[in-house]
């Protein structure tokens, strides 16, 4: 079932044009909010535009992807941008009508199966454990573990393995950091966030702090002089959005409207006022699987 | 149970981490202790209130705060790689909070042992002519060692626990290896937990045992 | 006690003890300056630092952090209270069947560090517990256990002769229990109490590993965003050691007033403020 996609589309072409003209510089893209769109009665779509308001599951906690100012109203991030064009497709603004729901890694799953988020953007890996619970749409971004080092070391430091007996930072308990004890033989530094681990990596204490590219993309973005991100991402983690399993239609119009941003340049422009910061090169959009 | 078979070195790595912590903590902490407990008691009123204030401040500050604010202390003030014994720095910046800490709690034991020797001793002990060192050193703080075994037994249970929380600054110890056999197995979490479980009754019992067997041959007769 | 050690000072020896005051503050005073002398160079005190802390949000983000706070040590004090005293009177029973799983629950709840059984909560069932569910249910566990060793200590400090007579006329267990011990056990362990909320303040800070919004979290979200990690944190030290120190105070202020009323025969120890687990004395950490 198609929603209509035309307003939309010529909607946001039209704004892709005047952005491209005045330059955002704050921290997110103008994302164009649709008005007058009508879906079929009984949809997930219909039911969220009726009622003019939805509740997005992010991260907080992750500079560039999700992360909240201390005390302010909304976090700021990719995640949230990629949040914004969802609810702009179905004529939600982020005025106050989208309600952001502080998420962690693993209350994700249980969120949209209690119903208490309509979507999950907040760095959700997909993976196939997670579709036997939740519906995952996307990627709307693929990175990897990689890792982020001192700018004098990023010659010296080029991958996983020169990391062999160094000390490698993350947070307790992550992946990234059992992956490389297990595989390349490093010495765990666990902290409790990971700007904890971009401050002893400054400090000189650790050699390497390690997670999604993503993620470190944003810390880099604040030191871009001292920090970077180096190596080819020797993980693969595929961004997704997360919504109630066996919604088909709520999956076909996610999909199809983060592929009209993709199309449009919106998902670029938001990639730019986010994780672009860093100053790296913004990546071309990723392949979206169908939905099943 | 084959999990925790088959990862014991990984799991031995980790209370080896807790076991250093516990060891160097409890000395460092002891020593800053009773130093801090006889500034409290003497004569000099700054040395009081030095005594006073450590103690209002590090008792009453969560471990959470103390360690985080180790590991970012340190650094600032030029010292990033200070490992021992082929134990890493994070090792040295957990051991300097967690001692910080005890240390707090040591000197109120220690205090309070102190206090619950009988006036008399001190009496005595002034007026054979002892000097407030001497009166300390010969007569009260052997006599107050006794009273203070119970207190300081919970103090070293309590910092055999408290060694888990370095696993948030960047010490690999037994609550972290728990939390990664954990993320691992996903399947085993009840049994990979009553393990390291078990690991710290051990401690705490073998702590127990040496320090009442300390208590019993140090039983002076009162 | 203390006042005994030393003879009042002649001429002398206060000339001396002023003479080791004075330099003792000295001492003391050119450390911390030097401390922080240090800390200002390395650009922990720039006023860049303060313009940013004096953002309305801010002190917003420290409100939430500190409600959260409070209302997770407030539901866990009230779950242990309730929870020890259950885990109290098993552990007093006649009957063994109540009294060895108590034992043994006791033990092993005090014997376990706390982090463990928050991260055991949380993430071993799977995710039925939200984070603020699992840190007050461990909360709830450990404190529980411990304040069954205080009531337990508690209703053993009550006077033989209270007990005596309530049998004496005749009472079962339950009511000599309930109608006189238990009340009369309360006033003296109240100070003990107390004492323990201290305890769970403190315990709530643990709360960051499965990243519960507390003081703690804030504070280093704020530390993040200010990209300074020291005074961030060092404000929130002084917040706790403000609530802490003025519970302790509470609690040593109880214990005298119970002791001058000559209530039961625990009163008056000084032992209230110490923190310290007046069945093995120490630190019920």
């Amino acid at each position: 079932m198609r929603f209509m996609r035309t307003k939309a589309a010529l909607g946001a072409t039209a704004l892709g044009l005047s952005l491209a003209a005045c330059g955002s510089d704050s921290n997110s893209a103008d994302v164009e909010v649709a008005e007058d769109v009508s879906f079929d009665a009984g949809t997930t779509m219909a039911d969220l535009s009726d009622a003019g308001t939805m509740r997005i599951g992010v991260k907080v906690d992750q500079p560039g992807i999700g992360f909240q100012e201390p005390g302010e109203d909304t976090p700021t991030g990719f995640d949230i941008e990629i949040g914004r064009i969802i609810a702009g497709g179905l004529g939600i603004d982020d005025d106050g009508s989208i309600e952001w729901v502080e998420t962690v890694s693993d209350n994700r799953e249980p969120f949209l199966e209690q119903d208490k988020v309509d979507i999950v953007v907040a760095s959700y890996s997909i993976t196939d454990e997670r579709r036997q619970i939740v519906g995952q749409a996307g990627p709307y971004y693929v990175t990897g573990q990689q890792l982020l080092v001192r700018e004098d070391d990023k010659e010296s430091i080029t991958g996983p393995e020169d990391l062999e007996g160094k000390n490698v930072c993350s947070v307790t308990g992550s992946t990234s950091l059992e992956r490389m004890v297990d595989e390349y033989g490093s010495k765990p530094v666990p902290f409790a966030t990971y700007s904890e681990c971009v401050d002893q990596l400054t400090n000189e204490s650790v050699d390497a702090v390690t997670t999604d590219g993503a993620i470190l993309l944003g810390y880099a973005a604040e030191e871009p002089d001292e920090l970077e991100v180096v190596g080819e991402a020797f993980s693969e983690e595929r961004y997704g959005v997360g919504y109630s399993k066996d919604d088909t239609e709520f999956c076909q119009y996610i999909t199809d409207t983060i592929q009209a941003a993709m199309d449009d340049g919106t998902w670029a422009e938001a990639f730019e006022a986010t994780l672009g910061e860093s100053g790296v090169d913004t990546p071309e959009p990723p392949e979206m699987d169908p939905c099943e | 149970m084959d999990t925790l078979v088959e990862n014991r070195a990984e799991i031995w790595e980790g209370f080896r981490l807790t076991l250093w912590m516990l060891l160097v903590s409890g000395i460092l902490a002891t020593v800053l202790g009773t130093v801090l407990a006889s500034f409290r008691v003497s004569p000099v009123g700054s040395l009081r209130a030095i005594g006073t204030s450590y103690v209002n401040v590090f008792r009453n500050t969560p471990l959470v705060i103390i360690l985080v604010l180790s590991a970012a202390f340190w650094p600032t003030v030029g010292l990033n790689s200070i490992g021992v014994l082929g134990y890493s720095t994070f090792v040295t910046f957990a051991v300097l909070g967690l001692s910080v800490y005890t240390a707090a709690f040591v000197c109120e034991a220690v205090r309070s042992g102190i206090n619950s020797v009988a006036t008399g001793q001190a009496e005595a002990a002034r007026s054979v002519g002892m000097t407030f060192t001497q009166s300390l050193r010969l007569v009260i703080l052997p006599q107050a060692l006794r009273a203070v075994i119970p207190p300081l037994t919970s103090i070293y249970i309590a910092l055999a626990k408290n060694t888990s929380v370095a696993a948030i600054v960047g010490v690999p110890e037994a609550a972290y290896v728990m939390r990664r056999l954990s993320n691992k197995f996903t399947s085993d979490v009840y049994a990979i937990f009553l393990g390291i479980a078990l690991g710290y009754v051990i401690i705490v019992l073998v702590l127990s045992g040496l320090l009442q067997l300390a208590e019993r041959r140090l039983a002076v007769a009162r | 006690m203390s006042a005994v050690l030393f003879d009042v000072p002649g001429p002398q020896a206060q000339r001396r003890a002023r003479i080791g005051a004075a330099v003792a503050a000295v001492l003391a005073t050119v450390l911390v300056g030097l401390v922080l002398w240090k800390l200002a160079a390395e650009g922990e005190f720039e006023s860049e630092l303060w313009e940013d802390l004096r953002q309305p949000n801010i002190a917003r983000a420290i409100g939430q952090g500190l409600t959260s706070t409070l209302s997770a040590a407030a539901s866990a004090i009230v779950l242990s209270v309730a929870f020890g005293a259950v885990l109290a009177v098993a552990r007093l029973s006649d009957h063994r069947v109540f009294r060895i799983p108590a034992v043994i629950v006791i033990e092993f709840f005090r014997a376990v560090p706390l982090l463990l059984l928050i991260m055991f909560v949380f993430f071993g069932f799977s995710n039925l517990f939200s984070d603020y569910w699992s840190l007050v249910l461990a909360l709830m566990l450990y404190n529980g256990s411990v304040l069954a060793e205080v009531f337990r200590a508690g209703v053993n400090a009550v006077p033989r002769g209270q007990s005596e007579a309530a049998y004496a006329i005749g009472m079962r267990k339950s009511q000599v229990m309930g109608s006189v011990l238990l009340p009369q056990a309360v006033t003296i362990m109240l100070p003990a109490i107390i004492s323990q909320c201290v305890v769970v303040l403190k315990d709530t800070a643990l709360g960051v590993i499965i990243a519960y919004g507390d003081l703690v979290f804030q504070a280093n979200l704020i530390a993040e965003s200010v990209n300074h990690t020291i005074v961030p944190l060092a404000l929130a030290a002084l917040i706790f050691i403000v609530i802490n120190y003025s519970l302790s105070r509470l609690a040593t202020w109880l214990e005298r007033r119970f002791a001058e009323r000559g209530r039961g025969g625990a009163g008056g120890t000084g032992t209230a403020d110490l923190q310290l687990d007046p069945v093995r004395g120490g630190a019920g950490d």
